[in-house]
């Protein structure tokens, strides 16, 4: 199952270093990341696979939430996105 | 990897606009637990109902988590109970009694179909449901109730009018201690869907599977927002087109919620009802919807054309979403349920000729209007007979469901909690219908019947 992080939030030193860590400790593969400064924040995509992982999504979401407090982060399955933005 | 802005879209319309799953709703066939028994036809109905939803509630909860959709709630919508009580006989409120005792018991939000379809005239058991539906909704929690009582094909049947006025009524004296509540649990329906996942219509229509899963989807904040976005130069057409594409949106939603909770549950999937049902919450609200338009107020004129425009595009945006629409898709305009709708009828903009306008372009009627407390059973009759004929003309599925508020007069208000809300009492004309709704009878089906 695939599942896509969001990290919105102010630009820093080590938010990507901070989210794939708690990635690698719970075996989540991470398969693509895209970054950018939207609106002055910054802004992260993630396409992660969890088949292999050691957590759900949102137990996922709540370890990364715990290891990044300043920043906003949602963790969200990959048919949502597809669904809604793909005929 | 998709568009990040998408991505972000999707979020922002979970997290701020209150996008949700409205309900997830079961709906159960009972035709093989009548019995002349009543007793062991309550028993039958019981044990059908928690063997095929008793995993709903944990089912859906499990669908919510995985995708990070809130599911707001689980509903089951069984066959009309008259049906049950022309087999059985007896007190049709033991089968109240028993669907909300199973309701508790597999944890769902509301259970509707206590229900009679009366729009030709009373079969066996129709009646005797009818008349118990006060004494049903002050003794139970979670049991919903409806009445068909016409149809563009059968006309209206006034017989079933004249006497829904005093139901409503009655029904609002036996919960007067708790802001008259039973009667927000009941609507008389022209036209009812039989695939309708909202309450307190919904009921498992006799032309349905033995089980079925309908899903219905929110989000009036969404669509706000995206008309809000799209700015103040836009025409009228452009407004249109980003309702379309929100609404498709939306909708693909609720599709993918409604297959894959039909899967883990091994219960066909009926259909996707594309309609924009608001809730209290702040920026909730269909009424803002239509003020981003650019009414002023709700209620002000051009009012109707908007909803209508609305109504329209939120049907053809979602209809290419879903493999299967149905119930009432369309916009709702309860005014006890929605933000913007409470605000529009307290500052005097929003009445109730006014709403009965409305209510000819979009998906529902009348819904969840607090009236003065000593509004006359004729009155409510005829306002049910009014609401009637505009479905009965028009094709379309209209709706009553009006709250007499006992020992309160215009300006007071009911609180109902939840997603139910609260209401002002709004006045109602009081010059007499008496002498009509006494002739009783049946106005004849209109020529738009006669399509064959």
């Amino acid at each position: 199952m695939r599942a896509i992080i969001t990290v919105v939030g102010k630009d820093m030193v080590g938010i990507l270093a901070g989210v794939s860590t708690v990635c690698a400790k719970e075996s989540v593969n991470v398969l693509e990341v895209t970054q950018s400064i939207l609106q002055e924040f910054f802004c992260m995509v993630m396409l992660v696979d969890l088949s292999g992982a050691s957590v759900t999504v949102p137990e996922l979401q709540k370890k990364i939430e715990e290891a990044n407090p300043d920043m906003t982060i949602h963790v969200m399955h990959e048919d949502i996105f597809n669904s809604m933005h793909r005929i | 990897m998709l568009n990040i802005s998408d991505i972000l879209e999707t979020i922002t319309m979970i997290q701020e606009e209150n996008l949700d799953i409205r309900t997830v709703t079961m709906g159960i066939s009972l035709l093989d637990c009548g019995d002349t028994d009543i007793a062991r036809s309550c028993e039958k109905i019981y044990e059908k109902i928690c063997r095929k939803a008793g995993r709903l509630a944990e089912t859906a909860e499990a669908i919510s988590a995985k995708y990070g959709i809130p599911i707001i709630n689980k509903r089951v919508a069984v066959t009309p109970v008259a049906m049950l009580c022309g087999i059985s006989g007896g007190d049709p409120v033991r089968y109240a009694e028993t669907l909300d005792r199973a309701a508790k018991s597999i944890g769902v939000n509301f259970i509707g179909g206590y229900s009679a379809l009366v729009q030709k005239g009373f079969a066996p058991g129709d009646e005797a449901l009818i008349r118990s539906i006060p004494e049903a909704l002050a003794t139970t929690d979670l049991v919903c109730s409806s009445v068909n009582v016409g149809s563009t094909k059968a006309g209206i049947n006034m017989d079933a009018v004249k006497l829904m006025g005093r139901i409503v009524r009655e029904a609002a004296e036996r919960t007067k201690d708790r802001d008259c509540i039973g009667p927000a649990k009941l609507v008389c329906l022209c036209n009812a869907p039989e695939d309708n996942p909202f309450m307190a219509g919904a009921f498992h229509g006799p032309g349905e599977p033995d089980t079925v899963i309908n899903v219905g989807v929110s989000g009036p904040g969404v669509v706000r927002s995206a008309i809000a976005k799209a700015g103040k130069d836009k025409n009228l057409n452009e407004i249109a087109d980003v309702i379309k594409r929100t609404a498709f949106k939306i909708t693909r939603m609720g599709q993918l919620v409604g297959s894959e909770a039909s899967e883990a549950l091994g219960v066909p999937f009926g259909i996707v009802d594309l309609s924009l049902a608001p809730t209290p919450a702040v920026g909730d609200s269909v009424a803002h919807i239509l003020e981003e338009i650019g009414i002023e107020t709700c209620g002000g004129c051009g009012t109707t054309a908007a909803l209508a425009m609305l109504n329209d595009a939120v049907k053809k945006g979602g209809v290419m979403a879903s493999s299967n629409v149905g119930g009432l898709s369309g916009a709702f305009i309860p005014v006890s349920e929605d933000a913007g709708m409470i605000a529009a009828a307290e500052s005097g903009a929003l009445k109730i000729e006014k709403l009965e306008a409305m209510t000819s372009v979009c998906s529902v009627g009348l819904d969840m209007i607090v009236l003065p407390g000593d509004t006359p059973a004729e009155v409510i009759s005829a306002l049910i007979a009014d609401e009637a004929a505009i479905g009965m003309v028009n094709s379309k599925t209209t709706a009553v469901r009006v709250i007499p508020a006992i020992g309160k007069k215009a300006g007071e208000r009911l609180e109902f909690g939840g997603l139910l809300g609260s209401g002002p009492v709004m006045e109602i004309s009081r010059v007499s219908p008496k002498a009509m709704i006494e002739r009783a009878g049946r106005i004849p089906a209109p020529m738009q019947a006669l399509k064959n």
